[in-house]
């Protein structure tokens, strides 16, 4: 009899509920009865709520195992975990879990299914297919199909991904580069760290075909040090990846040099913002540029920079393999392809949803959140970050579309959707919207750097029922000139969940 | 107060080949060895990057994780953003703040990325899931020697 694969995770979330204790308990039980297994550090399926979600493999089908604790791990060997016998906290077959077989799994197909450190499984996942086709197709056949796949930035600005690489591709230097921008700092958002974890050789190569298409021989990942776990598995694939000849000098005799750095960030949301990225990347204080020039003319250390989310870059090989009609093919209207939607607040399950444009904010939570975690009715839910405007349960209906969500003053961002229970305070966090930008703004612009210690200052006199209508009124305005007149979207978008709060729960300013 | 040793700084610096730019980087070393980023090692860093003092400064004030005082033994960062906060991250740092000891430096975070499994902590680099009172004093706990 051969060894029985076992997979356990080696992602952040379900290391943060002990899957570690559970890979050990699991390899001391295996070897104290004398079972022989193959335990498989493998990445997250996404559904956070599973975790530690354990697999074993019988006849090549994957039984899944949810929520097993270290405390677990003796009973299920004693009920024949590795024929994939029953216990209390088993599944069924991985494949057959609605919550992953529903999703549209574009970027995301390989977290979960493989080892992230295996350069051999990523191969046999289709790894590298992609790369190999720009080598043989030329960059300008990447060019179109990333252009003809509409994909549009998936950090949260939404611009044109293919419009960006052909300007940079078209730009003459001596030098130029690929900033993959991981400072994923948005509460409520770790669709980059799954994947970065889960398939970090995906974001490699989705790097090497951006390189390829521009010019571009050097790139850089800025990462975010809230991740060292990230940090530990993307250094080390990266280093695989090397090894196997798949980075580095003249790539597989293509002629084609590529090689990536990976920088850590320093605790600084604002450097999720490309140009205070760049600035960081070259060791100064994350402080925003002014745009004009743009980043894919005149970015790091001056060169033309392609400045792109993990998630758009790691969406790219498919585009390449399948097609820029076939990811355009889903979507709706300006919003094509997939998003990798993240179910996090109070919610029941919680995790990460990869489903086409025009899926409604319902059917994310109602359908695959299965509503608040603690049972009580949804009052509100924050799309996109910090930045995002609340939603009250009333528009749950509108679908995950760019354009439909900019009409009604709101913005799907990352994709980051936070839910809240009816015992939220609506007022506290309108106040922290404005201390959250006091805290974090660089401090270039004067309406993002005073107006949020202002705003903070106004809310507390509204809760405190001083004067209200005189501060609402100050409020409105306040809100009104950090719109208009920030720098960057940190200003100019932190009003968007403070109003949103005044539209919908202005009697929790009322309630104190 | 003892002297201070130029000496794990200029390892560093040479490490990253006192390039100005690895700047956040070099400050990222300095602080895993050190705990902290002295004053000296500013200076130092100043002199060894050809930078001012006031552009390593400015670098060092500008980050969070760049603290100019040595820190407790234990670092406990607990995410006080939305997503935690919709699951009673503000009830747990109330909690924590009443029940630490001096041996452990309690730090905010905006966001841990594990916002799925609220409230999240992070406790010396690791990030830790689903902690209610209860499961952070467990924590605390096996830190040893906390009170």
């Amino acid at each position: 009899m051969t060894a029985a694969r076992i997979y356990v995770p080696r992602e952040t979330s379900a290391v943060s509920v002990d899957a570690d204790e559970v890979a050990v308990e699991i390899a001391r039980v295996a070897k104290h009865s004398g079972t022989e297994i193959e335990l498989v550090r493998n990445g997250s399926w996404g559904a956070s709520w599973l975790e530690p979600l354990v697999e074993v493999e019988v006849d090549g089908v994957r039984i899944a195992y949810g929520n097993v604790g270290p405390g677990d791990v003796a009973g299920m060997f004693a009920d024949g975990l590795v024929e994939g016998g029953e216990h209390a906290r088993r599944l069924g077959p991985i494949q057959e879990i609605p919550y992953l077989i529903e999703q549209d799994r574009w970027t995301l197909f390989r977290c979960g299914l493989i080892d992230p450190l295996s350069v051999r499984n990523f191969r046999a996942a289709q790894g590298f297919n992609a790369l190999e086709k720009a080598f043989a197709d030329g960059p300008e056949a990447v060019l179109s199909a990333v252009v003809e796949s509409g994909l549009r930035g998936r950090g949260g600005a939404g611009f044109p991904t293919g419009i960006k690489w052909r300007t940079a591709a078209e730009t003459v230097a001596d030098q130029k580069y690929i900033a993959c921008n991981a400072d994923e700092g948005d509460s409520g958002t770790f669709s980059d760290r799954l994947l970065m974890e889960g398939d970090p050789m995906c974001l490699i190569e989705g790097m090497a075909i951006a390189g390829f298409a521009t010019g571009a021989s050097k790139g850089y990942i800025y990462l975010r040090s809230e991740y060292p776990l990230t940090h530990r598995i993307l250094t080390r694939a990266i280093d695989a990846v090397r090894d196997a000849g798949w980075l580095g000098d003249d790539i597989q005799g293509s002629g084609f040099g590529f090689d990536i750095e990976v920088h850590l960030g320093a605790g600084s949301y604002v450097c999720g913002e490309e140009t205070a990225m760049l600035e960081s990347l070259e060791g100064r204080r994350g402080i925003v540029r002014a745009k004009p020039p743009l980043p894919a003319i005149h970015g790091l250390f001056g060169k033309p920079t392609v400045v792109n989310n993990v998630i758009t870059l790691a969406s790219v090989p498919n585009i390449v393999n399948l097609g820029g009609d076939r990811y355009a093919s889903f979507g709706v209207n300006r919003s094509k392809g997939t998003l990798p939607f993240q179910l996090s607040g109070n919610i029941k399950r919680g995790g990460v949803v990869e489903a086409a444009f025009g899926i409604t904010l319902r059917e994310l939570i109602e359908g695959y959140g299965a509503g608040t975690a603690s049972g009580r009715p949804v009052k509100a839910v924050q799309v996109g970050g910090p930045l995002g405007a609340y939603l009250p349960a009333e528009q749950l209906d509108i679908p995950m579309d760019i354009e439909a969500f900019a009409d009604i003053g709101a913005m799907i961002g990352h994709g980051g959707i936070v839910v809240f229970d009816d015992t939220a305070d609506m007022a506290q966090q309108a106040r922290f919207a404005m201390e959250f930008c006091a805290i974090e703004s660089c401090g270039k612009c004067t309406p993002c750097r005073i107006g949020s210690t202002r705003g903070v200052e106004v809310i507390d006199r509204i809760i405190a029922d001083q004067d209200r209508d005189v501060n609402y009124d100050l409020l409105n305005e306040l809100c009104d000139t950090m719109e208009d007149a920030s720098l960057c979207a940190m200003g100019g978008m932190t009003p968007y969940p403070v109003r949103s709060i005044l539209k919908h729960f202005a009697e929790d300013f009322a309630s104190q | 107060m003892s002297e201070y040793d130029p000496q794990p700084v200029s390892q560093v610096i040479e490490q990253y080949e006192a390039r100005p730019e690895m700047l956040v980087q070099i400050l990222h070393a300095v602080v895993d060895r050190l705990g902290y980023v002295p004053e000296q090692a500013i200076r130092q860093l100043a002199d060894e990057l050809n930078l001012s003092r006031a552009d390593v400064h400015g670098v060092v004030s500008y980050y969070h994780d760049f603290r100019t005082e040595p820190p407790g033994r234990h670092i406990v960062k607990i995410c006080q953003a939305e997503a935690c906060q919709a699951m009673g991250s503000r009830e747990l740092v109330a909690h924590a703040e009443s029940s630490s000891g001096s041996d452990v430096t309690l730090e905010p975070v905006y966001c841990l990325g594990n916002c799925a499994c609220a409230p999240s902590i992070m406790v010396d680099g690791k990030t830790i899931g689903r902690v209610d009172s209860k499961r952070f004093d467990r924590v605390l706990a096996r830190l040893g020697g906390a009170a």
